[in-house]
Formats: C-alpha cells, sequence, structure tokens
C-alpha cells in the first residue's frame, strides 16, 4: 500500500525555512512532499555572515548554507526567484508570482522581514540602500569602486557592521545616529561610548543625536541633510534603522498579524495547518530578529508538524548579540536597564578598556552587557538561561578579572550543548568530537572542520581553551602550533634541524623533514627559504619561486594586478634631479596616482607588470623594498643643521644606516627612525629600532611598532657615538634574523623573550656583541645586487616575470 | 617524429625549455589573459589568469605542485582542473595544452 506523502510548502527560502525543513527531515525524512518558494535568486545563505563579505574575510560562495544539491538530494522542490503572492487558506494551495499553484497539507509562513526605509525626501535616488541581503552587499561593493563616501543611518548593530564593512571597501564611513550612544538596544551609556572611542580610531565618524531631514541629490544621492540644517555629503547611503517583519502576504490572505504574524506556543497562526517561524513571526508580543530564536522556534515547530508530544511548547527566547567588527569585543544580553529592584555589578577598568555589567534582579541575572572582554559570556549566558539564583556567588566568582580567574577558562564550565561559535552555531560537543575524531591540534584545522571561528573570530580564545583542555595540558599548544599545514613541526624546530641536518635546499627540507605536501605551501615556501638564507649566507642561493610575488617581481601587487613602485630616497632625502625623474616616469609611463608614502618617499602606483623594467631603467634609482621582509626606510628629521633645537645629525646618520642595511632581508620588515632630539619628529618611538638624539649621546629603542598591534619602542641603551650605535644596530639585527620565527615583527619578537634577554645577549656581552656583528658582516657581503638594476637588464627574467606575451591560432 | 598534427586550432605559445619549472607565464590570447604553468612533472597547463575571488593574476603565485595560490588572498587552486580547493570554492576556466615538437600549444576548444 502507498500512502500519499503529506504536502508540505514553505513561503521564504531563508534561515528559519529551511533550518525548519532540515529539522522535519531529522525526525520525518520521507513523510513530506516539500515545495519551497523563495523571493530571491539563491539557494538559503547565511545572511549573518554578509556582514564578514562586506568586510572583505569571506565570499557570496562561502556562506551558502544548503547548495543546490542538498534539495535536490532531499527531494525538495525549489523555485528561487519567485515569490508566493496568494495563499487560499480554506482551500489550501498557494499562487507564485510565475503561475506555480501548490496545493499544501501544511504551510510555513518564513517571509522574514524587510529593511526598514525612512520614508524621507530623497530616499528614492540612486545610491541609497539597505543592508539586508546579497544583492544590497553587492551593490556596496560596486559602489566602493566609483565613490568614497559612504553615510550610514543607524548606530546599531547593522549600521555600524555595515559601516566597519565600508572602511574596509576604501570608503569613508559616516555613521548617524538619533540617540546620543551607540546601539542602545543593546548596550549602556558607559558601553556605547566606549565603542563609539574605539571605531572612531578605526576611522569612523559620527553624528551622534542627529535627525535626518532629507536625501539630496539629482539623479544620484549627493547628500544628506539633518534637521538642524547641517550636511553631509554622501555618494552612497546605507539605511540601516530598523527590520519591518514582512507580513503583507499573510494579512492579505486573512491571517491575523500585528506588528508580525500573530502564533500560539505551537507556532500556529489563525488559519488552519498554516504557521509562522523566524522574523516574520510574533510569539507574545515579541518578533525576533536574531538567529537563536528562530532556531529554537524551529525545532518545536518540526515536533508540532510531526506531531511530537510537547510538553510546553514554545516559550520565548533570550536574546543575546556580539558585534561583528574585528579588533571590538561586544556583547549584550537579556535586559540590562536599569530599575526599580534592580542592582547592578560593575567592573570598569579604564586603562585596559573593559568594561562588564551584570543586572540582577531576585537574586537572578537578567541582563549582561560586556565590552572589551567577551570571554565571560557563555558562563553568565548559561546562568540566565537556567535562571541559577546567585545571592551565594561572591562579586569576584560572578567577574572574575584576568587576573582572579585563576586561570580557569569560561569554556571548562560550559554544558555540551552550549554553543561556542555563535556565528555558525558551532557547539561545545561538536568542537570536542571533531578534535577527537580527526585528532585536530590547531585552531586553524577546528575553523576548516567545524567552520567555529570562521566568521567573525570572537570565539577563537575559547576555541583555543577547548583544544588546550580536549588534549591535556602536557600538549603545549601554543609550541605544537605548527608553521603550516604541510607539517608538524614548528619554526624553532626546522630551524634547529636546518642547523643540525646540514640542510641545504628547500626540498631536501621538506624531503627530510616529511611534509605532507611534496612542495610545500605558501606558507612554507617563503619561511624556509629565509631560514636557509639566514643560516647558510655564503652559499645558499636564493629560490625566487618561494618567495611572495611583490618580492619576485620586487614591487607590491595592488588589488587590480598593477604594481605600485616606491624608489629608496636615503633617509627620506631627495633632489631636483631625482623628483625630475620620478616625475618623467609618471608622465611616461602614465602612472595613475603619486604618493607621498608613511615612510618619507614617493610611491608611483598603479604602473602595469610590463612596464616595470623599463620604468625601472629610467629611474635609475635603487629600489625602496616597500614590498620587502626586509629593511625598508630610515626616517629622520631635519636635526642639528637647521632645526632650532637639534642636538645631533639626525640625516647623516639615518642615510648612513640605510645605505649600509638597505636589502638586507629579515625575518619581517624592518623600520627605522632617528631623530635629533626627543621631540621625535621622525617619530623613533614606534619603530624596529629607533634611535633618539640627547645632547652629547644617542639613545636606542627597539621594538616599536605603529602598526596593527601598536607598541611603544622600549629603551634598550644610550651611547655616546654614532659608530656605537652601528654597532649595536648590527648586533640587534642579527640576533633578530638568527633568532626570530619567520614574520615575527620586532614587537612581537621582544614580547616573547623579553627585554632583559636581548640585553643580555648584545648590551652586556661584548663578546657576543662582537660576533653577532660580525656574522652580520658576512651577510651584507652576501647581499643581492639591486634587484631593479639588475631586473632591468636581464632579458630573460624581462620574459618570465613580467612579459603578456601576445599568441594567436596558428 | 610527432604524429600530432598542428592545425588551425593551434596556438603557438613559447618553446617548452622555456617555460621553468614553477615560474607561470601570462600569455594574451585576443582579450583573454592565460596563465600557462609547467609542473615538477614537467606537465603544461593552462589557466584563466583571473582568481575566482577577485580576480587576481594567478600567474603571479606561488606554485606548489599541481596548485597555485593567489598572490592577492591565498586561494588555493589546482592548475588541472581549474578547481578551488577548500575551504574556499569555485573554479577557474582551463585550456587545453600540447607540447608538440618541442614548443607548448593552447588548443582552442570554442
Ligand atoms: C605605501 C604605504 C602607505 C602610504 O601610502 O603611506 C604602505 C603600504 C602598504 N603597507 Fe604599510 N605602508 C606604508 C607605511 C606603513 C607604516 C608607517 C611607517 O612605516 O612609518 C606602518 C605602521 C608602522 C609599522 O609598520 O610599524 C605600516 C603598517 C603596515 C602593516 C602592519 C605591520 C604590523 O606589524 O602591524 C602591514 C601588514 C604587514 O606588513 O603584514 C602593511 C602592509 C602594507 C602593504 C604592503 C599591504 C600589502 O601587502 O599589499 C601596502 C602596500 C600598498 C600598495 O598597494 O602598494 N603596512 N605601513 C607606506 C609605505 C612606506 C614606505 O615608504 O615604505
Ligand atoms: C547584515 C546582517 C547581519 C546580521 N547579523 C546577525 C547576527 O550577528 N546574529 C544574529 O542572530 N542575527 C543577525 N542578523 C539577523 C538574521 O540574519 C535574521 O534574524 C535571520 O536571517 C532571519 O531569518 P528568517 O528566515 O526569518 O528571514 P530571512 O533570512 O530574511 O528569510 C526570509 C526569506 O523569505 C523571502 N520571502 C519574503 N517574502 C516571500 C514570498 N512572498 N515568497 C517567497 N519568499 C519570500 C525573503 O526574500 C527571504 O529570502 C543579521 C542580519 C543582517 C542583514
Ligand atoms: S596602505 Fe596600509 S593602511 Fe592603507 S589599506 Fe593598504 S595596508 Fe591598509
Ligand atoms: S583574488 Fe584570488 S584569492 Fe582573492
Amino acid at each position: 500500500m502507498t500512502t500519499r506523502k503529506e504536502k508540505l510548502v514553505v513561503v521564504g527560502n531563508g534561515m528559519a525555512g529551511v533550518r525548519t525543513v532540515e529539522e522535519l527531515l531529522k525526525r520525518e525524512p520521507n513523510r513530506f512532499d516539500i515545495t519551497i518558494f523563495g523571493k530571491e535568486p539563491h539557494p538559503n545563505y547565511n545572511r549573518i555572515l554578509l556582514s564578514s563579505v562586506l568586510q572583505g574575510d569571506t565570499s557570496v560562495d562561502d556562506i551558502i548554507l544548503n547548495t543546490y544539491e542538498w534539495y535536490e538530494q532531499n527531494n525538495i522542490t525549489l523555485f528561487t526567484g519567485d515569490p508566493v503572492t496568494h495563499i487560499d487558506t480554506k482551500q489550501q494551495f498557494v499562487i507564485s508570482e510565475q503561475g506555480q499553484k501548490v496545493a499544501y497539507d501544511h504551510l510555513i509562513m518564513a517571509t522574514g522581514s524587510n529593511p526598514f526605509m525612512l520614508p524621507l525626501p530623497g530616499a528614492d535616488l540612486e545610491g541609497v540602500i539597505a543592508f539586508r541581503d546579497i544583492e544590497d552587499c553587492e551593490k556596496m561593493i560596486d559602489a566602493a569602486k566609483n565613490y568614497k563616501k559612504a553615510v550610514v543611518i543607524g548606530g546599531g548593530l547593522l549600521g555600524l557592521e555595515a559601516a566597519r564593512g565600508l572602511l574596509n571597501l576604501n570608503m569613508q564611513a559616516d555613521v548617524v545616529h538619533l540617540e546620543h550612544y551607540l546601539m542602545e538596544r543593546q548596550l549602556d551609556e558607559t558601553a556605547g561610548d566606549m565603542l563609539r572611542d574605539e571605531l572612531a580610531s578605526q576611522g569612523m565618524t559620527f553624528h551622534m543625536g542627529k535627525q535626518t531631514k532629507q536625501i539630496n541629490g539629482k539623479e544620484r544621492v549627493q547628500a544628506i541633510q539633518f534637521n538642524d540644517g547641517e550636511i553631509v555629503e554622501a555618494d552612497l547611503v546605507v539605511m540601516a534603522v530598523g527590520i519591518k517583519p514582512n507580513v503583507a502576504l499573510a494579512a492579505d490572505s486573512g491571517i491575523e498579524t500585528n506588528r508580525a504574524i500573530v502564533v500560539n506556543d505551537f507556532l500556529e497562526t489563525s488559519a488552519p495547518n498554516v504557521y509562522a517561524v523566524g522574523e516574520c513571526a510574533e510569539h507574545n508580543g515579541i518578533a525576533y530578529g536574531l538567529v537563536a530564536p528562530l532556531y529554537e522556534q524551529g525545532q518545536v515547530l518540526a515536533d508540532t508538524i510531526c506531531k511530537k508530544e510537547q510538553v510546553d511548547g514554545y516559550k520565548g527566547s533570550l536574546m543575546y548579540t556580539q558585534l561583528k567588527v574585528s579588533g571590538v569585543d561586544v556583547f549584550s544580553a537579556g535586559d540590562f536597564r536599569e530599575g526599580e529592584g534592580k542592582k547592578a555589578i560593575r567592573v570598569h577598568d579604564e586603562f585596559e578598556g573593559i568594561y562588564k555589567k551584570i543586572m540582577v534582579k531576585d537574586d537572578k541575572i537578567t541582563g549582561v552587557v560586556l565590552y572589551g572582554d567577551t570571554s565571560d559570556s557563555p558562563r553568565l549566558l548559561d546562568m540566565m538561561k537556567q535562571g541559577e539564583d546567585i545571592s551565594d556567588m561572591s562579586k569576584a566568582v560572578l567577574l572574575p578579572s584576568e587576573d582572579a580567574a585563576g586561570g580557569q577558562s569560561p569554556v571548562v564550565n560550559m554544558e555540551p550543548h552550549e554553543t561556542v561559535c555563535g556565528c555558525n552555531g558551532v557547539s561545545k560537543e561538536d568542537i570536542v568530537q571533531a578534535i577527537n575524531q580527526d585528532g585536530l591540534q590547531s585552531v586553524e584545522e577546528i575553523k576548516q572542520h567545524t567552520n567555529a571561528s570562521r566568521s567573525c573570530g570572537g570565539c577563537k580564545p575559547l576555541v583555543a581553551d577547548l583544544l588546550q583542555e580536549t588534549l591535556g595540558s602536557d600538549v603545549d599548544i601554543a609550541q605544537a602550533e605548527p608553521l603550516c599545514g604541510c607539517t608538524d613541526l614548528s619554526h624553532d624546530v626546522i630551524q634547529e634541524a636546518i642547523k643540525s641536518q646540514m640542510l641545504t635546499n628547500p626540498r631536501e627540507v621538506m624531503n627530510v623533514l616529511g611534509w605532507e605536501n611534496e612542495e610545500g605551501c605558501s606558507k612554507c615556501r617563503p619561511a624556509i627559504n629565509y631560514y636557509l638564507n639566514v643560516i647558510h649566507p655564503e652559499s645558499y642561493e636564493d629560490d625566487d619561486r618561494s618567495r611572495f610575488v611583490n618580492e619576485r617581481v620586487h614591487a607590491n601587487i595592488q588589488n587590480d594586478g598593477t604594481y605600485s613602485v616606491v624608489p629608496r630616497m636615503y633617509g627620506g632625502v631627495t633632489n631636483a634631479e631625482q623628483l625630475r625623474k620620478i616625475a618623467d616616469a609618471a608622465d611616461k609611463y602614465e602612472v595613475p596616482l603619486l604618493k607621498v608614502t608613511g615612510g618619507q618617499r614617493i610611491d608611483l602606483l598603479g604602473v602595469n607588470k610590463e612596464d616595470l623594467p623599463d620604468m625601472w631603467a629610467d629611474l635609475d634609482m635603487p629600489s625602496g623594498y616597500a614590498y620587502g621582509k626586509a629593511i625598508r626606510t630610515v626616517k629622520t628629521c631635519v636635526g642639528e643643521d637647521f632645526c632650532r633645537f637639534g642636538t645631533q645629525d639626525s640625516i647623516g646618520l639615518g642615510m648612513k644606516i640605510e645605505k649600509k642595511f638597505e636589502r638586507l632581508s629579515t625575518p619581517h620588515k624592518v623600520k627605522m627612525a632617528v631623530s635629533a632630539c626627543p621631540r621625535n619628529c621622525a617619530e623613533s618611538g614606534i619603530k624596529d629600532i629607533g634611535i633618539v638624539g640627547v645632547e652629547g649621546a644617542w639613545e636606542m629603542y627597539v621594538g616599536g611598532n605603529g602598526g596593527v598591534d601598536l607598541r611603544p619602542g622600549d629603551l634598550l641603551t644610550k651611547v655616546e657615538t654614532s659608530e656605537e650605535v652601528m654597532e649595536i644596530i648590527s648586533a640587534f639585527l642579527q640576533f633578530y634574523r638568527e633568532d626570530a620565527n619567520y614574520l615575527e615583527r620586532t614587537s612581537h619578537w621582544i614580547e616573547r623573550k623579553g627585554l632583559d634577554a636581548i640585553r643580555d645577549e648584545i648590551i652586556d656581552n661584548m663578546e657576543m656583541r662582537n660576533v653577532y656583528a660580525e656574522r652580520m658582516e658576512t651577510a651584507l657581503e652576501h647581499k643581492p645586487e639591486d634587484p631593479w638594476h639588475s631586473l632591468s637588464h636581464n632579458e630573460k627574467k624581462r620574459q618570465e616575470l613580467f612579459e603578456r606575451k601576445p599568441v594567436e591560432l596558428v | 617524429m610527432s604524429s600530432v598534427q598542428i592545425d588551425e586550432k593551434h596556438v603557438y605559445v613559447l618553446p617548452f625549455e622555456e617555460l621553468r619549472v614553477n615560474v607561470p607565464r601570462e600569455i594574451m590570447w585576443g582579450e583573454t589573459s592565460i596563465a600557462v604553468f609547467k609542473t615538477n612533472k614537467d606537465e603544461v597547463h593552462a589557466i584563466e589568469n583571473s582568481c575566482p575571488h577577485r580576480g587576481g593574476p594567478l600567474s603571479q603565485g606561488i606554485v606548489s605542485g599541481d596548485h597555485v595560490f593567489c598572490p592577492l588572498h591565498d586561494w588555493k587552486i589546482n592548475v588541472t582542473d581549474g578547481q578551488v580547493q577548500a575551504p574556499d570554492e569555485g573554479c577557474v576556466k582551463t585550456f587545453d595544452t600540447a607540447i608538440i615538437d618541442g614548443a607548448v600549444y593552447l588548443i582552442d576548444n570554442a
């Protein structure tokens, strides 16, 4: 006997609808004949990761949750780009825009929401968009190619993620917010202000307490205007002011709606056999706008449709959110507002930029705001969910400071089912299982196997802790972190092996040390090439095939495949002849942009690959190595010859240093500076090596960094003569070259080794200082020729590396 | 020696000897930029010189075995079949090649 399958129709091919279908298939794989209608022309994708797509961390293809094959394998009929336009709740069928008529036994409404567009004059201009779907994201990416000024209206979660993305796309990002502090629905004023300071330092401009009155422009938007008359120029406006549940279809079909489609505890609507789930559903007066609640609803709805015994149905969800902007840790859950009968526990460390607040009512946590350090979030969230009585707990237990936590990670006390990675919905047990089953050893591997920490990366510390906990404390993960996926060995072990086993070329290193991929990868090849260079300065022949493109073609690749050219200007000093040559080359090769760099020299940007050798020959200046893991620049200030405060010849010393060490390869780039007095106009305090002249002496700072992890240099020593400066630079750089891991800046190296260890080796121990300085001389003797000169005079290399040879049919 | 006929479907590229292992060459066939690779097995492969991610020039990547790493964001792509390797997804157009009498040819199958 064959029974007819029950017909299930889903309106909305988004996260809630498809998740519910997955839950149904888990319970009853063969019971339903499923049809899904989607308005968007895509399979189901992870909407929350659009922020990551916009920020350039992932691609649209990466965020597809269910591929077309998945629908096929599960016998699901899918209509994309074809919205349902009519529902007949009496006869039980739906009709789509393109005329599909499908009958149902069960109908799931999962139409999500639409972005709320402020009905302002000018809101229909070209360049005014929302941030909701792939199309919006693509519009922003496209706009960034031609336009510069973006304004985001709305300083909530979505608006800030959009603004961060626009910054990453090289646009200016102004954020307009009606309230006086950011994310007021998730944060209190203190946290909101801390967030604003941080984002301002990342480059966003804020207009707080401003109401937009109109959008100006002819065809395309040109500016927005506030109620107070102020005008801000804009060629892209992103509205991120909220969402409006998509209820029109349901309302037109006579289904009861309020703000959203009204459902009971079993997700049933007012019409028989019609259910609603996700953002379009309103339960107990709440329409949720987050994925965690909709996944919970999906489980209840699957139980309802499959007629499983349900104890109490859906009881509402706790709301918690995290901001997906790199460099900012923000977490908020529940009701964090102050009020009657509530008390707060607060920790505010202005030095570390950490703020934590827990709201407590009747001995239970009702809300949490964490800024700067969100590692407590899983634990606090669990306490909230369980309604734990906290009256016996001390405040130090609730909000441990980093030191007081006794070294125990919050992940230790998490339940197996608790979510570690919110973006991708990966639980603690998923990760532990993957570690055990697949023998994973690093966070990187966990990311690849489970997706945990793949999106915003906020949970990375937890994942690392979990790895450590699962592998046991005798496994030292930091040490075991392998050089790359081709080997289990760390940098140290590989360097040692090259020395002790006298390995002399990359293939040999990989063979002898049991590489998994015969020829390695883009991570290990450059590292091994570097180590061989340092260990065998006299005999090793550089392998240009192991070098990243920039170091192979001696220019910086740009996002469009052209290159930039930065000639050396020793100490930032130039003259009319050089400038004339640069100007002539810029004309001759139609250079789109000339720019003064942060390193006191001139950058010719956007040069075609095939023009590089000719341009170098014309310039006839040495390469500035602006692309190299090598000595970059030595910045200088004007110094004693001109400046009224100058105490030393900073230009002279700077040029001398640059001439001596140029073209020397180093584990990572090395930047130096010489200033002639403590006013420090050459910014010596944030250089790998920074020299500051004082009356009768030079101070030497090392390990400074002005980049990602800002770090002031440490005072290494103070010496009287410029000869001593040169000698200590030699010893310091050689020690760094031999000891640091490839791609470890001096700042990280010094943090790892400690300043004292470096002083012991090259300041206090004259013998070692001389040994290093001598080895440096050997390395300098074997430095390559100026690469621009040699490449532009080598016909074979020219063809091999720079030519774009036209070919045609014979 | 060779029994293969060079016909009007063949595009002459360069002498096989001039192609260095793991150093891709960029050629322009009409408007199309193509990256030609010689792998460590002395095989020649050709793929479109444009990464499916954001169009990075694959001829400028580091080559290891059958794979090239895109110079822009390090996607890993198999040069023999054009497939992007996990965790990324996608594929690049490939072109048939032939080595005839010591010269490398592309074959126009269009
Ligand atoms: C051209 C220049 C920007 C400018 O227009 O001023 C520049 C351009 C680039 N920088 Fe920079 N940096 C430039 C000065 C700086 C400075 C300021 C300075 O040197 O005084 C810093 C902060 C100081 C520091 O390094 O401590 C800086 C910190 C970085 C970093 C972060 C390094 C870090 O350790 O945190 C990177 C990324 C990296 O190297 O991995 C980077 C990487 C880059 C790259 C090479 C990115 C890349 O891999 O493609 C950029 C090439 C752009 C291009 O398409 O040509 N750039 N970069 C500057 C070149 C200076 C020069 O003449 O050589
Ligand atoms: C940029 C961004 C970042 C976000 N970040 C987070 C985050 O960090 N954490 C979090 O929890 N949440 C986040 N969210 C919210 C989250 O994405 C939503 O809550 C979730 O996608 C809602 O799922 P849904 O299925 O209800 O709606 P949707 O995913 O919107 O799916 C509804 C689908 O139905 C379609 N549809 C509508 N009408 C019809 C019709 N008549 N016929 C056929 N199809 C129709 C729509 O086109 C849409 O594709 C974010 C959202 C955005 C836009
Ligand atoms: S030049 Fe430097 S700061 Fe500017 S976008 Fe490139 S890497 Fe970032
Ligand atoms: S363009 Fe190739 S990896 Fe991004």
